[in-house]
């Protein structure tokens, strides 16, 4: 706002005038210069950071809390003693950060995370964030030789990239799949299944041990969608998923999108679902899970450090794949959804935006990445950087996991496309289809015709994932 | 001099009106013609598309007739028993030699009451989403301890329940309020009317119809309006409880706004459906007044 105060407004000083003052100053005014700073690049300073630019950097404080992000920092002053680095950490990043990308004064480092995350269809579509397509050609830190994008898991550049622009830095690696308890398995005589037959009669064994073969987190359905579409990418190979990201017609009618609808459908008609799941919230169904009241749950890596106050000391959790649905699946059994969560960002118009990618490059060395490991017991999506590290037995299982699939991982991206898709039509189709008030091609049809309306909805910006 | 002498008290809380309530009122109409993302400085106006847009929206109406059910229930069932409790505090008891009084242990009624009131409702919010839980929840606990097992459901599971289950948390967390309300204004009628009615011959049930709700009029159409308003909001207790689940059942107008703006990142679309609430509220707080309007009593 920059409406100057008068003499002459000041000694009237009527409201009138001072309202209209105000609302000159819009909440949606104010442009503000894009200048970076920039230093000259060389073999030790490969993206050209200008030695002593402060950087800012924000940090959602969710499960990883912001202490890994403060070591990050300290390692990023060892390299440039002369920067000051102003470091805040909030769980409303929307509401905190909304009207600074408004003001053209955005902090340089943004953890683009948690509930309240600023929607990246937005983000993307106004162009408000860096192509940090330079930091994956810039060299690693750890070895000049070899570029960070060698550095880093399958499904993290994918995750982070729109329309070919690799946008954010998704930091921690989820492994999305099946978990277990060892323990229970092993005293009951169990094998985890590797077909979906398999799977079906072994409910029929634990139902009838007297434990609920699956449980789920009712009121937040779409946690059981994860194991139906990655069964279905398994089943029809990764165009099957492609095509639901790019929102094609008919996409999520697709026979292996169905088959494997009815293949998670058949644990609801026969009963295999814990009874009442379907109110539960994901904490409460992962804590009925530890407990012993059910064997399977679909979830993804965070689970371990989430459920860490519950979990019995010889539960040993563990994650396995989803099931093949058939023994012409066109992926292998080992095949898993793994991809980058976390995601980092360095807005187009930060006033450091060399400092900031320079950041993203500390985070992704060997010592940054174990650090975070050690300290939020999360993997980050650096290749092999929890080598050495003693982790729990999920986090073991998982590491495992990544290791059998041979670089087999794969994963979607309408939900970071088209987040409402997955949160509330994708969710809400899952809650009827579990509960049995639909079935599985009624299910297809209901997603399909969300993605249609997604499709249609010029206000929704679309991207094309090659 | 004297209007300078006004006008020194006048401005600073209508300065502050105006910055704090009028301004986002006004910004939030000029933004609902924009197609404004909240993310960037640039936008497009685009004259009444949002609004023409809210018209074809069928997870708006399918909110909106959510408030209207809560419109429905909600001031209706808390004024009926805001009032019993509050006359059973005030003039429930038999009346003996000191006059006609509450029931025993009214003073306890009324602070017990109160309770909800004192606690935020982020707290209400989760203090009930952990009761309602199927397994663990103190509800079905309840149930199952006297034996009605069948009635143990996944309350918020179930989308013929979800929505009941937020209603009555509403009417939990507001019930008290009206209690302490409506006490307040029944101490103010003359204890004598009573004990007249009581001479002539007129139960607690009478004497609650015929004399203390005509005298108490007035409160009972302010709790009114005050519960109407609350019903076209009602987004911090859905948002925490149910969060609109299980598929929208239990979806109001305000989580709506709240998802579009800060989830969607469509403000523009957001504000109109503000401005439509903003009309929709205006409307019912004097549809209500109308209502409700009668003639004064005067007491003395």
């Amino acid at each position: 706002m920059t409406s100057a105060i008068s003499r002459r407004r000041l000694l009237h000083g009527t409201a009138g005038a001072a309202v209209a003052g105000t609302l000159g100053g819009c909440a949606m005014g104010g442009e503000a210069d894009g200048d970076t700073a920039k230093g000259v690049a060389s073999a030790a300073n490969p993206l050209g950071v200008k030695e002593d630019a402060p950087l800012e950097v924000v940090i959602f404080n969710g499960g990883f809390g912001e202490e890994y992000a403060k070591a990050h920092e300290a390692m990023y002053r060892e390299r440039y003693p002369k920067s000051q680095i102003k470091h805040a950490a909030t769980q409303q990043i929307a509401e905190t950060l909304q009207p600074r990308f408004v003001g053209g004064d955005p902090p340089d480092v943004v953890n683009n995370s948690g509930a309240s995350q600023m929607d990246f269809n937005g983000l993307v579509s106004q162009n408000a964030l860096t192509d940090l397509g330079e930091l994956l050609d810039a060299p690693s830190l750890d070895d000049p030789s070899v570029k960070v994008r060698d550095t880093l898991l399958p499904g993290t550049v994918d995750v982070g990239s729109y329309d070919g622009r690799f946008l954010s830095l998704n930091y921690a690696y989820s492994a999305y799949g099946i978990w277990y308890s060892q323990t229970l398995f092993a005293a009951k005589g169990w094998e985890y299944p590797r077909t979906w037959d398999e799977m079906i009669a072994l409910c029929k064994t634990i139902k009838a041990a007297g434990i609920a073969p699956w449980t789920y987190p009712g009121r937040h359905s779409r946690y059981m969608s994860w194991p139906i579409v990655a069964a279905a990418g398994k089943l029809g190979g990764l165009d099957v998923i492609k095509a639901l990201d790019n929102l094609e017609p008919n996409a999520w009618r697709h026979e292996a999108v169905r088959a494997a609808a009815e293949a998670y459908y058949q644990l609801a008609v026969d009963g295999y679902l814990q009874p009442g799941a379907e109110g539960m919230d994901h904490i409460q169904a992962q804590t009925a899970w530890c407990r012993g009241q059910a064997a399977f749950l679909s979830c993804g890596s965070w689970l371990e450090s989430e459920q860490k106050a519950v979990t019995p000391p010889d539960f040993r959790m563990a994650i396995a794949p989803t099931p093949s649905l058939t023994s012409a699946d066109k992926m292998p059994y080992e095949a898993f959804r793994g991809a980058g969560s976390e995601p980092f960002i360095v807005p187009a118009k930060a006033k450091n935006v060399r400092g900031g990618l320079e950041y993203l490059r500390v985070m992704l060395s060997r010592k940054g990445a174990s650090d975070f490991t050690r300290k939020v017991s999360s993997l980050t999506s650096v290749r092999g950087a929890g080598d050495g590290i003693t982790l729990g037995p999920g986090l073991t299982s998982v590491t495992a996991l990544i290791e059998a699939s041979n670089g087999g991982a794969f994963t979607w991206m309408y939900n970071s496309y088209y987040r409402k898709l997955e949160r509330e039509r994708i969710d809400g189709a899952c809650a009827e289809l579990f509960t049995r008030r639909i079935n599985a091609a009624q299910w297809c049809d209901r997603v399909q015709k969300s993605a249609d309306e997604f499709a249609a909805d010029p206000a929704i910006k679309k991207y094309k994932r090659a | 001099m004297r209007r300078l002498f006004i006008a020194t008290f006048l401005v600073p809380p209508l300065l502050l009106y105006g910055i704090f309530v009028v301004s986002p009122y006004t910004q939030a109409f000029q933004i609902s013609t924009t197609n404004w993302t909240g993310l960037s400085p640039t936008f497009e106006f685009v004259g009444l598309a949002n609004f023409q847009r809210l018209l074809d929206d069928g997870y708006l109406w399918n909110a909106l007739r959510h408030n209207g059910l809560l419109l429905l229930f909600l001031p209706l069932v808390t004024i009926l028993l805001g009032l019993f409790f509050a006359s059973m505090i005030s003039v429930g008891g038999r009346a003996d030699r000191v006059g006609v009084h509450g029931v025993r242990g009214a003073g306890f009624y009324r602070v017990v009451y109160f309770f909800p009131q004192v606690l935020s409702v982020a707290i209400i919010g989760v203090l009930w989403k952990e009761m309602y839980a199927p397994h663990t929840g103190m509800i079905n606990g309840l149930l199952r301890a006297v034996g009605l097992d069948r009635l143990a459901v996944a309350w918020l599971g179930d989308p013929r329940f979800s929505f009941w289950c937020v209603l009555a948390v509403l009417i939990w967390m507001n019930v008290g309020f009206y209690v302490v309300l409506f006490s307040a204004a029944m101490q103010s009628i003359p204890r004598d009317l009573y004990e007249a009615a009581l001479l002539d011959g007129a139960g607690r049930l009478v004497t609650l119809v015929r004399v203390t709700v005509p005298l108490v009029w007035d409160t009972i159409q302010v709790a009114w309006v005050y519960l109407a308003i609350i019903a076209i909001d009602g987004f911090a207790v859905v948002q925490i409880i149910t969060d609109g689940g299980p598929s929208a059942s239990s979806d109001v107008v305000g989580l709506r706004l709240y998802k579009t703006a800060f989830g969607d990142g469509q403000f523009g679309y957001a504000s109109a459906i503000g401005v439509a609430m903003f009309f929709l509220t205006l409307t019912v707080a004097v549809m209500f007044l109308r209502v409700t309007r009668r003639d004064r009593v005067e007491l003395q």
